[in-house]
């Protein structure tokens, strides 16, 4: 976190400081934000959100529907229609109950619908397991949403604001991933914005994609077929392809539009967070130890014990997943001796997600390092800081060795029982 | 009173052409579903042989807002779209009207619907029921009828169909109907009945297929009215738990309650070519058993509040 020089003293001066968890951070964002529909369905670690956000509707605190679902398909489709409305709606959703509404994860992106959602990130069940891991939004990465993944929880509550602002500038829906439990129940300080701050920073959503009006009837979402074709006017309009590549160049302009919306906020709040990425010791590093999500607050612990080792090590978190900052991370990774990416997520019968991107963004690029994969903290596995360590050892003596290319290290596994 | 078929109104939203097949039942009623609501509404509709008839973007045959949803979700983005209309102060502009099939209805859309339902979400449900997975090509569901053979019931479907406004009258919601698409007065004073109740109101409407059912597509009207007359679908509403007979099967309580034999009605389509007579004689069966549990449920609930009115 950074303030910047032309902070807004005066709404640091008005906001409140409490102490909270993770899930009240991301509650209280959404109320900020005066979200109109509110539509959940309960699963550990999320359900405090929306329990927090019930309380507040039912005694008036916050005037919006809240539609009790049967399910997370429910849930993200009420989001859906009420979006397409003109609503701006929120959700929440953790591990199985995002699998179980990935139909309608696409169908929100390819509706163009600037949806916001938080993940509390947790390990996919079989077997259960409700304790933190990525794999649940890391398996829904190509879906077409936005996905910024959260250090803390001072940044929950500012990501989730500003998730709206990215969400209805382009018209593409937002996912705030943050770690389940580390997080989502952990209290912490948190900079609680004042209202009049954020209703002039964010205000109402006003200028829906979509219109349902009997007036001027439209026919939302048909069928489209492959390739181009002409209206009842003889007026060409794009096929599938078309649309679809559009929802891709949207995308690409979160590029610019995320970094924007993070310093606007700085502006406005008093706080930014590095927009695409955020880095720790970077500078002179040649190590450097990549994540998203809370993990990036241990490597920077990680990162010092090295640095005390004499070994020059960095950190560079992810902020941005989806989409993926390729120039970015480019720019700050050539040069380096070594990228070591500690993912919470494995791509079953290869890699690592995040490790597999970035090897592949760099890939032929002038003065790129080596880069190597560590899988850590699954079903939430305690990923000792000094474990983070000895991985970034083992990676630089490997990378010294010559080696390009390597297995994926295991943090902390202990097979043998 | 009920309406009658010359003083159904002349507006139409349903355009000229659309991509249905040559016969097929949505489209009737269609007409008098969007005009009970004076076209003052939003439908929503998931994957199904509606969707097709809607049209191929950029083209569409039906000039109300329509809002296309995944196959499970009908009655999801039907409270979505009556709570995001509450919430942008925009709930008296129009009526939210939920359209699926029976399969998106009673098989994987029937989640979303109890939800829906127990909420008493506001908003008005019609399942077309044309009995089976048409738009996908003839797959048993659900709703399809005992004997019935199908792309995935080669030798005739072995189970009843479920009963799925006796499965949404559980719920206890203010408004239950079962209607047919052969019946256009009927469907229109239903809906417009409906669209003056709040809460979820339900609409169950049987409609022939020509070409699931393997019938000439002139004869839509006639196998629809067929079915009516042979006890296979009956005309009902449900208002507030009281339950009426209403138009044809009305009438033929009155006359005496006699039906036509199923057996009839089974000759008349490819669907049931080859069904056995202990098949049928089954069917029979259940119709008589139903037909004879609706009429003394008329005479009790129906004729019953009559006497005590008057």
């Amino acid at each position: 976190m950074s303030a910047p020089e032309s902070a807004c003293a005066a709404a640091l001066a008005t906001a409140s400081m409490e102490v909270m968890t993770g899930n009240d951070a991301a509650a209280t964002a959404a109320k900020l934000a005066r979200v109109q529909v509110i539509a959940a369905y309960p699963i550990t670690p999320q359900s405090p959100v929306v329990e927090q956000l019930s309380a507040w509707v039912e005694s008036g605190e916050l005037p919006a529907e809240f539609v009790t679902v049967e399910s997370e398909h429910s849930a993200l489709t009420v989001c859906i229609a009420a979006s397409t409305v003109g609503a701006r709606t929120f959700t929440a959703t953790s591990a199985n109950g995002l699998a179980y509404m990935t139909e309608q994860v696409w169908w929100a992106a390819g509706a163009r619908l600037p949806i916001v959602m938080c993940i509390a990130n947790r390990a996919m069940a079989a077997p259960w397991n409700v304790l933190n891991d990525q794999q649940d939004s890391m398996s829904v990465r190509d879906a077409g949403w936005v996905q910024l993944y959260c250090r803390d929880n001072q940044e929950i509550l500012d990501t989730t604001l500003q998730a709206y602002r990215i969400a209805e500038r382009l018209h593409v829906p937002v996912m705030v991933c943050y770690d389940g439990f580390l997080l989502s129940h952990t209290m912490m300080p948190v900079s609680v914005p004042d209202a009049a701050v954020i209703d002039a920073w964010l205000p109402k959503y006003d200028h829906p994609l979509t219109v349902v009006d009997p007036a001027d009837p439209r026919n939302i979402g048909p069928v489209v077929i492959a390739d181009p074709r002409a209206d009842a006017s003889g007026e060409g309009h794009g096929g599938y392809m078309e649309i679809r590549a559009q929802l891709h160049g949207a995308l690409l302009e979160v590029l610019d539009v995320i970094p924007k919306v993070d310093s606007e906020y700085g502006a406005a709040v008093g706080r930014q967070w590095g927009g695409l990425l955020w880095e720790h010791m970077l500078d002179d590093a040649e190590v450097v130890l990549v994540a998203a999500g809370s993990l990036g607050t241990q490597l920077t612990v990680a990162a010092e014990k090295l640095r005390e080792e004499g070994v020059k090590a960095g950190v560079l978190g992810i902020r941005a997943y989806r989409p993926f900052p390729v120039a970015a991370l480019r720019g700050k990774l050539a040069g380096r001796k070594l990228a070591l990416v500690y993912d919470k997520a494995l791509a079953y019968g290869y890699e690592g997600p995040i490790c597999s991107d970035l090897r592949g963004c760099l890939l032929g690029t002038p003065d790129a390092p080596a880069v190597f994969g560590a899988v850590c903290g699954l079903g939430g596995r305690d990923v000792p800081v000094d474990q983070l360590a000895g991985a970034a050892r083992r990676a630089l003596a490997d990378a010294e060795a010559g080696l390009r290319v390597r297995e994926t290290d295991w943090i902390n596994l202990h097979l043998e029982g | 009173m009920p309406t009658k078929i010359l003083d159904l109104p002349d507006t139409s939203y349903v355009l000229p052409g659309n991509r249905a097949c040559a016969g097929c039942g949505i489209g009737i009623a269609l007409r008098q579903i969007t005009a009970a609501l004076d076209g003052k509404m939003v439908m929503t509709v998931p994957a199904s042989c509606l969707t097709v008839l809607g049209g191929m973007y950029p083209i569409a045959s039906v000039s109300v807002p329509w809002l296309n949803v995944a196959f499970p979700s009908t009655a999801a983005a039907a409270s979505g779209l009556a709570a995001g209309l509450r919430a942008t102060g925009r709930e008296g502009e129009m009526t939210v009207l939920a359209m699926a099939g029976d399969g998106g209805t009673g098989d994987i859309g029937i989640q979303a619907l109890s939800g829906a339902a127990e909420r008493n979400d506001d908003f008005i449900y019609l399942c077309y029921d044309n009995e089976a997975y048409m738009n996908t090509g003839t797959q048993r569901s659900g709703s399809t009828p005992a004997g019935a053979r199908t792309t995935t019931t080669w030798a005739g479907k072995r189970e009843n169909p479920k009963d799925l406004p006796r499965i949404m009258e559980a719920h206890g919601i203010p408004y239950v109907a079962s209607t047919s698409a052969a019946f256009p007065t009927d469907v229109y004073d239903k809906v417009a009945k409906a669209r003056d109740i709040h809460g979820l109101r339900y609409i169950h409407m049987n409609t022939p297929c020509p070409s699931g059912w393997s019938f000439d597509p002139k004869d839509t009207v006639a196998i629809g009215k067929l079915a009516v007359d042979s006890g296979l679908v009956v005309l009902y509403e449900v208002v507030d738990g009281v339950f009426r007979l209403t138009s044809r099967s009305a009438s033929l309580a009155k006359a005496g309650g006699r039906l036509k034999p199923v057996a009839g009605y089974v000759a008349t389509q490819g669907r049931f070519r080859g069904m056995s007579d202990e098949a049928i004689a089954s069917v029979q069966a259940w119709v008589d058993t139903r037909w004879a549990g609706y009429l003394a449920r008329d005479a009790a609930e129906h004729c019953s509040s009559q006497t005590t009115a008057s």
